[in-house]
C-alpha cells in the first residue's frame, strides 16, 4: 500500500501512482478464489441444465475473471500515467468491457452448448458472490491488519 | 413496450414476428436505460477517488483498493440489465 506521488504537483491531470497496484493483487486474489468456486457453480449448473449448463457455467465464470482481470489491469497501467487519464480510462472502460461482455455472449448464443438462463445466471451470481468474499478479506485487511483474515 | 409493438406493425411484421421484435427492441432499451445508472455512479466514484487520491497521496493504495470494489460492485447493476436483456431479448 505504499504509493508514493511521482512528482509533488498535486494536479490529477499531472500526478501518477508509481509503486505496487493493488486492484491488480486484489483481482488475482479474486481469480484464485474464482477457481476454488468454479467447480461448484459448474456442477450445480450441470445439475439443474445439463452439460450445456456445465459448458454455460464455465464461459459465464471465464467471462467474470477476465472482465476484472482487464479493469484491474487498465487502471493499474493508467495509475502510472495520470489520475487524469485513469479517470477516463475507468469511465471508457466500463463502456468497452460492457461491449466485450455483449460481443461475447452474441458469438455464442446460437451454439448448441449454450444455455442462455445458466450463461445469465452465473455471470451474476459469480460477479456478485467473489465481489462479497473478497470486500469481507479487504474490509478486514483495511481495518485490522493485525487480524487480516487467511482465507 | 406499446411503442415497440407499434414500430413493429409499421414495419411490416406481424403475429410472433412483432412480438418477437417488440420483445428484442423492449429489452435493448432497458439494457440501455440499466447502463445509465452504473455510468454515472462509476463517474461520480472515480472522480471522488482522484480527488482523494490527490490530496492525500498517501493513502492512495487505501483508496485504490476501494475503489476498484466499488466500480465493479457499481457494475453488477449493469450486469443484471445485461442479463435481464439476454434472456428476454436475445
Amino acid at each position: 500500500m505504499s504509493n508514493e506521488p511521482a512528482n509533488s504537483s498535486m494536479n490529477p491531470m499531472v500526478t501518477r501512482l508509481e509503486g505496487e497496484a493493488p486492484e491488480i493483487q486484489v483481482s488475482l486474489d479474486i481469480l484464485k478464489r474464482g477457481a476454488y468456486v468454479a467447480p461448484i457453480i459448474i456442477a450445480v449448473c450441470a445439475v439443474f441444465a445439463g452439460m450445456d449448463g456445465a459448458f454455460s457455467a464455465l464461459y459465464g465464470i471465464a467471462i467474470v475473471l477476465v472482465n476484472f482481470l482487464f479493469a484491474a489491469g487498465l487502471v493499474a497501467f493508467t495509475a502510472r500515467i495520470s489520475l487524469g487519464l485513469m479517470m477516463g480510462a475507468v469511465l471508457f472502460g466500463y463502456l468497452v468491457r460492457l461491449g466485450l461482455i455483449f460481443l461475447a455472449v452474441i458469438l455464442v448464443r446460437d451454439a448448441s452448448w449454450i444455455s442462455l438462463t445458466a450463461l445469465g445466471l452465473t455471470i451474476i451470481v459469480t460477479h456478485l458472490g467473489l465481489l462479497v468474499w473478497e470486500m469481507r478479506f479487504v474490509a478486514a485487511s483495511l481495518a485490522f491488519p493485525g487480524l487480516k483474515p487467511r482465507k | 413496450m406499446e411503442a415497440f409493438v407499434h414500430i413493429a406493425a409499421a414495419a411490416g411484421l406481424t403475429g410472433d414476428e412483432a412480438k418477437a421484435a417488440s420483445a428484442a427492441g423492449s429489452a435493448g432499451f432497458a439494457y440501455g436505460l440499466a447502463a445509465i445508472g452504473p455510468g454515472i455512479g462509476i463517474g461520480y466514484l472515480v472522480g471522488k477517488s482522484v480527488e482523494a487520491m490527490a490530496r492525500q497521496p498517501e493513502a492512495a493504495g487505501m483508496v485504490r483498493t476501494t475503489m476498484f470494489l466499488g466500480i465493479a460492485f457499481t457494475e453488477a447493476l449493469a450486469l443484471i440489465g445485461f442479463v435481464v436483456f439476454i434472456l428476454i431479448g436475445l
